[in-house]
């Protein structure tokens, strides 16, 4: 049970502020993702909740209670980051036993060995208990360290880019079984990445942080579909919305730097003749012989189950995901439309989306 | 016109064999990817072929002549290293008109080279500077025009872009297809990264442990790997593997998923092509792409009812893993398909993506429906 609660936090080292007025809310048994780039005060605000640091501003609060007063112990959260942090003397079994040994909790042996059997079991690391952890590998290690992490029975899960230092194909078998165990486990999740995908595909929400500021939160389908800002729209997804600078001209859409039209279907109340840009996500452009723009094709990337074009339209590089089937060759000359429904206006001095201004 | 023959190489480190029997012809005006992960010989391999690294046995020919005992400044044949190796007392000018200084060019000559292939890559305006000025994508198309300058027979790169971030990765990805389409230099390339592979390549040479397990374009090894380490190392998300066994029904044949109750359904000629594979040794895997399992939120005709485990939406399209008995497949589908986990809805399996391995061995058993 924890119900994870920012109020207005802030939070300045010397001069430089990493959170400007962060409100938050995680709900229980919520898996939360903070998705940040570099510096832009994801760990900051871990590091909050965890009670490692202060906040210069702005309450914290668990379960309803205002927690300032209260230590990383106290807080009952548990930590995992993505160095393991494991003893590399002992064995798993022992690095899972380590967290429930304190003498301040007393912990009757038989329910250690229970809890550790059961932990083992649910990370299938059961092979592995009296292995000496400096002989595991990098996806064991990290399972390891998130079942000292479980073991425990915290209250709230933080996780620090657990999964950054894998290789990718360990990654994408860890995020499954992270989410299948917050799933299990029902307990609340919060979890920070600077990788989209993991924020897209673990998350129930995903909180966009940039620059110490929360610019939107939503479930990914709402992130992906109806980004607040410019900053969004580039950040989520892979590869990013194509953002082309442009105007509604009598309900079509005229792109600035080419004077290439396309069709728009959306109401464009009090947009038209104001400086726009416009944005579309690469599979909501697609190639047809007839459409009204024509383009060169400038990189095919193959990714087997389909291809994504970068076509150029004078200066203009967008994107395109293609079936895999389609045979197309680098310099060559395609024409292509997008789909009117798709499109998302954002204001150019601003880059708010029209959709969340109004 | 330079054409690269590998025969049946070998090379040992101490008791350890990085390369075994390697036997490869590429073509003139080629561009090869060898693939794999760390440690599987792809690096050895490129270092043999320019010369950096003996070979213990075999032949290593360019254009017909044995090479394998010449220098490496004798082999002409240009490298491209992840390390950008330029001389930071040097400005980008003289780093790319060194190779030249030691041939018997004259100054002219040597300007109009630089100048020509510093706008191929666009970086006449960095020409007077020095190397700390630039960004590492810059620095790499140097060290890129330092390679060409002299006009090798072969390029050979080893991860040239492995240190960029994924983004500069990408621009820099797109450069180096585009060159090599003007230029046309046969060129050999080395990365662990198979989207790059996929993308680059027209064949792609991949190794594991120091064999080579499949040579193919693209969408050859994509569609039809040999073996169980080619069918999960392309493709993300990887290849679903699952124990399986095939029997008649009817006309039709089924085949099931270890341990499920339902099987799938599949054209009745699978088990003639099976064959003696299928239950006899009990050695037979299923591989089905997440895009070859179809879901549908309504029960149809050779759908089987299965529950959706967990979703994740990727935003273009969701992956939805589904409980088949005590296996997960994970299928592509639209983006909010399937609403949410534990939901129950219809899977079929696509013949036409299948695959079917020997276990025992791992090597594909060449179905194709």
């Amino acid at each position: 049970m924890a119900h994870i609660q920012l109020k207005n936090v802030s939070k300045s080292f010397g001069s430089h502020t990493a959170l400007k007025n962060l409100d938050l809310d995680i709900a229980d048994g919520e898996f939360f993702v903070l998705l940040g780039e570099t510096g832009a005060g994801k760990t900051t605000t871990l590091r909050i909740i965890a009670g490692l640091d202060k906040p210069s501003s702005g309450q914290v609060f668990i379960d309803g209670a205002d927690v300032a007063e209260w230590g990383a112990a106290e807080r009952d959260v548990a930590l995992v980051l993505q160095q393991y942090s494991l003893y590399p003397r002992y064995t798993v079994r022992e690095n899972l036993e380590f967290p429930l040994k304190s003498k301040l909790r007393r912990i009757p042996d038989a329910e250690i060995a229970e809890r550790v059997a059961r932990v083992a079991n649910t990370l299938r690391i059961e092979h592995l208990l009296d292995r000496k952890t400096d002989r595991l590998s990098g996806g064991e290690m990290q399972r390891v360290s998130i079942g000292r992490a479980i073991v425990r029975k915290p209250r709230v899960f933080l996780m620090d880019e657990p999964l950054s230092a894998l290789d990718a194909k360990l990654r994408e078998a860890l995020r499954t079984e992270l989410k299948n165990i917050q799933m299990n486990l029902g307990q609340t999740f919060l979890f920070v990445t600077h990788d989209q995908i993991e924020a897209m595909s673990m998350g129930d929400k995903v909180g966009v942080l940039n620059h110490g500021r929360l610019i939107q939160t939503g479930t990914p389908y709402d992130i992906y579909n109806n980004p607040r800002d410019t900053f969004v729209a580039s950040f989520v997804g892979s590869p990013p919305m194509n953002l082309v600078d442009g105007k509604l001209v009598s309900g079509r859409a005229v792109m600035a730097p080419m004077n290439f039209e396309l069709p728009y279907a959306g109401s464009a109340a009090n947009a038209d003749g104001r400086p726009l840009v416009f944005g579309i996500r690469p599979e909501d452009l697609y190639l047809e012989s007839g459409a009204p723009v024509e383009a060169t094709v400038h990189d095919v990337e193959n990714h087997g189950v389909e291809k994504i074009l970068t076509l150029r339209v004078g200066d203009v590089m967008l994107r395109a995901t293609v079936p895999a089937r389609t045979a197309v060759a680098i310099e060559e000359s395609v024409r292509f439309a997008w789909n009117p429904e798709k499109v998302v206006l954002f204001d150019k001095g601003t880059g708010v989306s029209l959709r969340h201004a109004g | 016109m330079t054409q690269i023959e590998l025969r049946g190489v070998q090379k040992f480190f101490g008791a350890v064999q990085v390369i075994r029997d390697l036997n490869l012809k590429i073509d003139d005006n080629e561009f090869i990817v060898l693939l794999g992960q760390s440690g599987c010989g792809k690096t050895t391999t490129l270092r043999a072929i320019a010369g950096l690294e003996t070979i213990d046995e075999g032949d290593i020919l360019i254009d017909g002549e044995p090479v394998q005992h010449l220098k490496a400044s004798d082999r002409d044949i240009a490298m491209v290293f992840q390390s950008f190796s330029l001389y930071p007392h040097m400005s980008v000018y003289e780093n790319i008109a060194f190779p030249l200084k030691a041939t018997r060019m004259s100054t002219t000559e040597v300007d109009k080279e630089v100048r020509e292939i510093a706008k191929v890559l666009r970086i006449t305006d960095l020409l007077g500077k020095k190397p700390s000025a630039l960004s590492g994508g810059d620095m790499q198309r140097v060290a890129i025009g330092r390679a060409l300058v002299r006009r090798p027979k072969a390029m050979l790169m080893d991860e040239p872009i492995g240190a960029l971030d994924a983004k500069l990765r990408e621009e820099m990805r797109a450069e180096i297809k585009r060159l090599h389409l003007k230029q046309g230099s046969t060129t050999i390339y080395v990365t662990h990264d198979q989207i790059e592979a996929m993308s680059l390549a027209d064949r792609i040479v991949i190794m594991h442990e120091g064999v080579l397990q499949q040579i193919g374009s693209p969408s050859e090894v994509y569609a039809y790997p040999t073996n169980l380490f080619v069918a999960r190392f392309v493709g993300s998300p990887v290849m679903n593997v699952v124990n399986a066994s095939a029997a008649a029904d009817g006309s039709a044949a089924r085949v099931t998923v270890e341990g499920a109750a339902e099987g799938f359904a599949f054209p009745g000629e699978l088990l003639a092509k099976l064959g003696q594979h299928n239950t006899v040794n009990g050695h037979l895997a299923l591989g089905i792409r997440p895009e070859g399992v179809l879901v549908s939120r309504e029960g149809a005709d050779g759908y089987v009812p299965v529950e959706a485990a967990i979703i994740e939406p990727l935003g273009a399209y969701d992956i939805v893993d589904l409980k088949v008995g005590p296996q997960m497949l994970r299928a592509r589908t639209k983006s909010g398909y399937v609403k949410s986990a534990g939901d129950r809805v219809f899977a079929k399996l696509d013949p036409t993506q299948a695959h079917f391995f020997d276990t025992a061995s791992g090597n594909s058993l060449g179905v194709r429906l």
